[in-house]
């Protein structure tokens, strides 16, 4: 896993010029696709680019899309350094989101404000839960967390459909969903906020999740570089036996780990359930788990680099849905071959591109360390 | 009579739902023997079952069709060894890459080259791989038991049925009685004994990968040209990681294996049948129980809690030969 590779490259090249270098590749890989089914690449990127940040109201969906990116993407991120690679945001994310939606359920005509800790603790207890189970089952009983991450995301879905049919599903109504939460608990709109401070915003979903999104990039940056657990948790991801050595219980720092980790991406139902939809629905993740993956690879698992990598996965998101309007031919579903080529480049071939990088750089110091040939 | 052919219609979709897991669980068998963890069986299945229908649909051949499902899932397979062999990547993000390109690259193609949201044409008879009725199956059908038996489970299954489980022994006897076997499964354990031997590991699990490709191409084929009719946007539906639970729930061996799909198929077949349907003495079964048992059942095996499943020592991990 890329937590801590151990080559001399600038900070700014591993942080900046690799992942340019990938997403430059990922849309020419998107650019070579859309030539091939007979459109105009440079037309099609640049309506996509018009949709995204081109207008107030397309900034706001491409804003309201990396918050819930920046929850799944750190999630994954906090697993990485943990030595984890958690697949199951998905599923997180789904179970998260009922915590939310039960706690909301539960709280009718409660100020916002007021529900806002209880539905955060909703949701990422309900993550935390969903992952720590997976977590616990590598610790202690030995099996891999990525086949059980997976497995969680199939029985997460088939239960959520299970609850929503038969238990959760508004009365006298056909389709699955829960009944709307009372209004007053309706996370504020960004443009309502700022209409309120006289800053005119176009209407879009982007709510005040937005702030605990950013939040959670702090807490994460603060827990895992500036804590005592921080220190356990990359130690063991690290080195399990050099961290057992040290006095610290890999098993639990990893049941631990998941458990943020589930907790981080159960809050994405906090962007989506209580801040946009206000009820209990079916698919609300929609994928966006899955996508987390490729904004932590590209950001490097590092929050810095997350929320510029969500911003541009947000991007993508609401940029393929207005280019759909241009390019009837294309589909938004453009969107994840990108996102599919930038885990391929970012993950599984940073092999490939670092040590090109490193050749590309070692060229200079190598003259000046002049460093013994073959020892 | 009329259980026993409800009976046999049970076993009859069971058969049916069995072949595209058992393809790509020996797929699997074969990758993650060799060391190679394969979470992309899904995405190879997915292009393929979409190279394939559209090829049928525009030449009207089922053969062509295979060919080019073959094809398709080759070509991932390939980037897959490129990305873990050669480059020594991470197995299981390539896996989850090449998952998500397939699902966005079929869903763009289809829909640009047939304007259809995704489908492809329905494909007439004649491109697609029609049910065989086995030689005497009308003429003995009078037969008690055994004629109904013969005629509606054994007789009356596509080419391709037939040919997976032909592959089921096949895969053993290659496995387990053949030097190519014998280092596959080696390689999967102790690729530095294979390495001391003078063999390539590389090679070794180039060919491991390949074969994992070729079978998940015929897999992803008999999805959109023999069971079905035509590509859907995300056909696959998590078949590729029920496979992948089957071939774990078969403990990497694949006669178990075959039994696992069997089991995981009949789950499926049931789960139509039971909607809605009370039992008696437990009530009605919940569908999405039924759906989840594969993967329940699978997370608690992993765990050691029903028995115990042990991967290949080396899977997941790529062969450096020197540090």
């Amino acid at each position: 896993m890329s937590a801590g590779s151990s080559d001399n490259l600038p900070w700014w090249a591993t942080g900046l010029l690799l992942p340019l270098v990938n997403v430059t590749l990922a849309l020419l890989v998107s650019a070579l696709v859309i030539f091939a089914i007979g459109e105009d690449p440079v037309g099609a990127l640049g309506s996509m680019l018009r949709g995204a940040v081109g207008t107030g109201e397309g900034l706001g969906y491409t804003l309201y899309y990396a918050t819930s990116l920046i929850f799944t993407a750190l999630a994954v991120a906090i697993a990485f350094h943990g030595g984890l690679f958690n697949i199951g945001g998905e599923g997180q994310a789904y179970i998260g989101g009922l915590g939310v939606g039960l706690v909301l359920l539960a709280l009718p005509g409660w100020p916002w404000w007021a529900s806002l800790p209880l539905s955060v603790l909703g949701g990422a207890a309900f993550g935390a839960l969903w992952a720590a189970i997976p977590g616990w089952l590598q610790a202690y009983r030995g099996s891999h967390i990525v086949i059980t991450t997976i497995m969680f995301n199939f029985i997460a879905s088939s239960l959520m459909v299970y609850l929503m049919v038969n238990i959760l599903i508004k009365p006298g109504q056909m389709s699955p969903e829960s009944e709307t939460f009372s209004a007053s608990l309706f996370l504020p709109m960004m443009a309502d906020m700022m209409a309120g401070i006289g800053v005119e915003m176009s209407s879009s979903p982007l709510n005040f999740s937005l702030f605990l999104a950013l939040l959670a990039c702090v807490g994460v940056w603060a827990f895992i570089w500036h804590t005592r657990w921080g220190f356990a948790l990359r130690a063991t991801g690290a080195n399990e036996n050099a961290a057992l050595y040290a006095g610290i219980d890999p098993r639990r720092v990893i049941v631990v780990t998941m458990a943020l980790s589930g907790a981080l991406a159960g809050l994405l139902g906090v962007n989506e359930l209580h801040g946009v939809q206000h009820r209990l629905m079916l698919n609300f993740p929609a994928g966006l788990g899955f996508t987390g993956i490729a904004v932590a690879l590209m950001g490097r698992n590092h929050p810095a680099g997350i929320v510029p990598a969500a911003l541009l996965f947000g991007a993508l998101y609401q940029g393929g849905t207005e280019l759909v309007f241009d390019y009837p031919t294309i589909s938004r579903e453009l969107v994840v071959v990108i996102q599919g080529v930038v885990i391929l480049f970012a993950g599984a071939l940073e092999h490939m591109f670092r040590p090109a990088l490193v050749r590309l750089f070692s060229r200079r110091p190598a003259v000046a360390a002049s460093k013994p040939a073959g020892a | 009579m009329d259980i026993f052919l409800t009976l046999l219609s049970l076993l009859d979709s069971t058969v049916r739902l069995a072949t595209p897991l058992l393809l790509a669980a020996l797929a699997g068998f074969y990758s993650e023997r060799a060391g190679v963890v394969d979470i992309g069986l899904e995405g190879k299945m997915l292009v393929a079952a979409f190279a394939a229908a559209a090829t049928a649909a525009i030449h009207g051949s089922a053969w062509l069709g295979l060919g080019a499902g073959i094809l398709a899932s080759v070509i991932l397979a390939l980037l897959h060894g490129f990305a873990c062999i050669t480059h020594k990547g991470n197995q299981v993000v390539s896996g989850v890459a090449l998952n998500i390109v397939a699902l966005g690259l079929t869903a763009v193609l289809g829909n640009a080259w047939f304007e259809m949201g995704g489908r492809t044409p329905n494909l007439p008879a004649d491109a697609r791989f029609g049910e065989i009725t086995l030689p005497l199956a009308e003429a003995l059908r009078g037969v008690p038991l055994l004629g109904p038996l013969y005629f509606e489970l054994i007789s009356g299954h596509n080419l391709l049925v037939y040919l997976a489980l032909a592959i089921v022994p096949l895969t053993w006897w290659i496995a387990y009685r053949t030097r190519f076997g014998l280092r596959l499964r080696a390689v999967g354990e102790n690729p530095a004994a294979v390495d001391t031997a003078g063999i390539s590991v590389t090679r070794l699990r180039y060919q491991a990968v390949l074969i994992a490709g070729l079978l998940c191409g015929i897999a992803g084929a008999y999805l959109s040209t023999a069971q079905g009719a035509g590509f859907q946007s995300n056909m696959t539906a998590g078949k590729g990681f029920l496979a992948l639970a089957a071939l774990i729930l078969g403990k990497w061996k694949p006669v178990p294996t075959l039994f696992a799909c069997l089991l995981f198929a009949f789950a499926d077949a049931l789960q139509t049948r039971l909607q809605g349907v009370a039992l008696p003495g437990i009530g009605e079964v919940p569908v999405q129980l039924i759906e989840a048992l594969p993967y329940l059942l699978t997370v608690l095996l992993l765990a050691g809690f029903v028995g115990k499943a042990t991967p290949p020592k080396a899977s997941g991990r790529p062969y450096v030969k020197d540090r």
